[in-house]
């Protein structure tokens, strides 16, 4: 929360209590405001929630430990096929979302496990690449395993997943507060993924500051070093993976309940470098990064749709670039842009963590 | 029987294709240590690039022999990707030579993905049919196995390319300067080599192999579009990490197998699995091989160096 009162421009600085309100003033007004353009823009404000869950449990892989994964989306998506096999028609189980949602957290620790043994020794970009293969082949089991037994209903997906619901409290009806007042159930939706936004930044706070951050820091900067002072690195390794794995399983989870419907082609490498790319956009290993990150990343591509879709109808009278050009356009450019010139990214990690790059540079050296 | 044959030729044929791309990689990795992403989308850029001129020639002069318009396609796809190589190298790699580790692998990776957004501009998101210039009248050299002029044109073109690229790295003045910046940029440039030439110079050439590449596996199959670069990019990657990274031995000899092992693996893994997974499967061997071969041999079958040189 710190850091990101103090990334506030101008404000920041100043008058941090007046940018802690703001920020929280925003955090709760925003779907209200977002309505006054249309329904749509809830919708989106959801999506960058879950995105924003995401962020944080990268930055934890990549930011923290070091560790660059880009299968990350790989977790997700356990997490929602997790959801959608115990709570839809499609095996006919329907078990309530609480237990669920600890048992998609788990499957996706257990996947984050699962894939960190093997890659223990690796460093590096070797690790980016076979991470990178373990995304692609759940991808690949998840498009094929409809033959001979149909488990994953392949390419088409699972449809009619149950939504949300809280102690008997449905998130997907509107909420009829009187006879004429009802909230909107994006409204209720965008709520309940911000409070799990803001425990999961709780919880990725505290931490980031006990004994497992600051070894998980130690690690990232010089791995050998760490060692030599008596850190378990194996342990810590898994335990990134498997931390930052069950964040993507539970944003997977609530993921599949609230669109209703998963299917291969939500998990595929494009969302995993989204997601990376938002990390590293808003500062690896920072979480008013991670956050700002999924933030403007997830809202940045919508505002182009609105605007640059009918901007080039009136300039030449056609579509050149559709909406999903745009995004990979301004994703690819992010990410090389942001690494040329703001390596650290938009909010860079706090002095107390800073610089390990040139930490890298003298020891290597 | 015949099956075996069938995939072995069949893998032989994919395999030269994977080694001339892996080549593109381990000659960047061993010079650089970086791993260009954006490698397979060269590839793309230069099969694509060369159908687009296909398809102009074919246009302006109808009559043309096929030999030479498959000639000229290349003589145009190969600049096109060289410039790409070049302007990739000067103007985002060579920046971030010194700073850690993670920056250069997280710029290929946008570059690739920029690449593959140009193309879509350019190309559009569907699958082009690419002219089948070469006959693709399968022969029959066995009884039951199919061998088309196509897959011949492919063993024979990489064999002789890779006979001439192991004579420019060994034989002459270029050749050396790479190989001494690939042991030390530092003392090298001590010497006299102009390291940023060499480096550039890596890249052009792997970003040719790549073209050649390119319009090789898209004769093979038939097909192009923007995003065709990034399984061969993959596949290649891990060939050349089986092979051991930095080795150029290694990479001809890692394509080769991984091609033998993918295609066998997909004839058989229905039998293998009882009929529980199939062809469509093909694409995990790759990754399962590269998981194996750097949990129990990282440094490949020829190579040397250690894989967590951080």
């Amino acid at each position: 929360m710190n850091e990101l009162v103090s990334a506030v421009p101008w404000l920041g600085k100043r008058n941090p209590m007046a940018a802690r309100w703001l920020i929280i003033i925003i955090a709760i007004a925003a779907p209200i405001i977002a309505m006054q353009f249309g329904r749509s823009w809830v919708r989106i404000l959801d999506f960058a929630l879950l995105y924003m869950m995401l962020a944080l449990g990268l930055n934890l892989v990549v930011g923290f430990a070091g560790l660059l994964d880009l299968g990350y989306i790989a977790f997700y998506a356990v997490g929602a096929y997790t959801f959608a096999f115990l709570a839809s028609p499609h095996f006919g189980i329907h078990l309530p979302f609480w237990m669920v949602l600890p048992l998609g957290a788990a499957f996706a620790a257990l996947a984050g496990i699962m894939l960190g043994f093997p890659v223990l020794r690796l460093r590096g970009d070797y690790l980016a690449i076979v991470t990178l293969g373990f995304g692609e082949i759940i991808r690949i089991f998840m498009l094929n395993l409809n033959y001979p037994i149909n488990i994953t209903n392949g390419p088409q997906g699972i449809n009619a997943i149950d939504p949300i619901v809280l102690f008997g409290w449905d998130l997907s009806r509107n909420l009829q507060v009187t006879e004429d007042i009802s909230i909107h159930s994006l409204y209720l939706y965008y709520y309940f993924f911000l409070a799990c936004v803001v425990g999961s930044v709780i919880f990725i706070q505290r931490l980031q500051i006990s004994r497992v951050g600051r070894a998980w820091a130690a690690m990232r900067d010089d791995e050998l070093a760490a060692k030599a002072i008596g850190i378990n690195t194996r342990n810590l390794k898994l335990l990134a993976f498997s931390l930052g794995a069950t964040f993507g399983g539970v944003a997977g989870c609530l993921f599949g309940a609230f669109q209703g419907f998963v299917s291969p082609e939500s998990f595929s490498l494009m969302e995993s470098i989204a997601v990376l790319t938002m990390v590293v956009f808003g500062g690896m290993g920072n979480i008013a990064g991670a956050i700002v990150g999924a933030f403007a990343l997830a809202l940045l591509p919508e505002i182009l749709r609105d605007v640059a879709v009918p901007m080039q109808q009136t300039l030449f009278g056609k579509v050149i670039l559709d909406p999903e050009v745009l995004r990979m356009l301004l994703l690819s450019l992010a990410m090389i842009l942001m690494m040329l010139l703001r390596p650290a990214g938009l909010i860079p990690a706090r002095a107390r963590y800073a610089h390990p790059e040139n930490l890298h540079r003298i020891v290597n050296k | 029987m015949e099956t075996l044959i069938q995939q072995v030729v069949n893998g032989l044929v994919i395999g030269s294709v994977y080694a001339l791309i892996a080549l593109g990689y381990t000659m960047v990795y061993g010079i650089l240590g970086l791993i260009n992403f954006a490698h397979g989308d060269v590839l793309m850029v230069g099969a694509l690039t060369a159908l687009q001129t296909m398809l102009f020639l074919m246009g302006v002069a109808p009559g043309m022999s096929p030999v030479v318009m498959l000639t000229i396609a290349l003589m145009v796809a190969i600049p096109v990707c060289m410039m790409i190589g070049f302007t990739m190298e000067r103007l985002a790699y060579r920046r971030l030579r010194n700073a850690p580790r993670l920056a250069p692998l997280i710029t290929a990776i946008g570059m690739s993905f920029l690449l593959q957004t140009l193309a879509m501009i350019l190309w559009g998101r569907n699958y082009h049919t690419f002219p089948q210039l070469i006959s693709t009248t399968p022969m029959q050299p066995i009884e039951g196995v199919f061998v088309t002029p196509v897959q011949i044109f492919i063993v024979v073109a990489s064999a002789l390319i890779m006979i001439g690229l192991t004579l420019l790295v060994n034989k002459t003045r270029m050749g050396r300067a790479m190989r001494a910046t690939a042991e030390n940029h530092r003392v090298a440039s001590l010497m006299g080599v102009d390291t940023n030439a060499v480096i550039a110079f890596t890249f052009v050439i792997g970003a040719a192999l790549a073209a050649v590449a390119g319009v090789m596996y898209a004769s093979n199959y038939g097909i192009a579009h923007y995003g065709m670069g990034f399984m061969p990019g993959l596949k290649a990657f891990t060939a050349a990490v089986l092979g051991g990274i930095g080795n150029m031995g290694g990479a001809m000899l890692g394509g080769i197998l991984l091609g033998l092992v993918e295609s066998l693996g997909a004839g058989y893994i229905e039998h293998l699995t009882f009929g529980f997974l199939n062809s469509s499967y093909q694409d995990i061997f790759a990754f399962i091989i590269l998981g194996l071969v750097l949990i129990f041999k990282p440094t490949g079958l020829l190579g040397e160096r250690v894989s967590d040189r951080a």
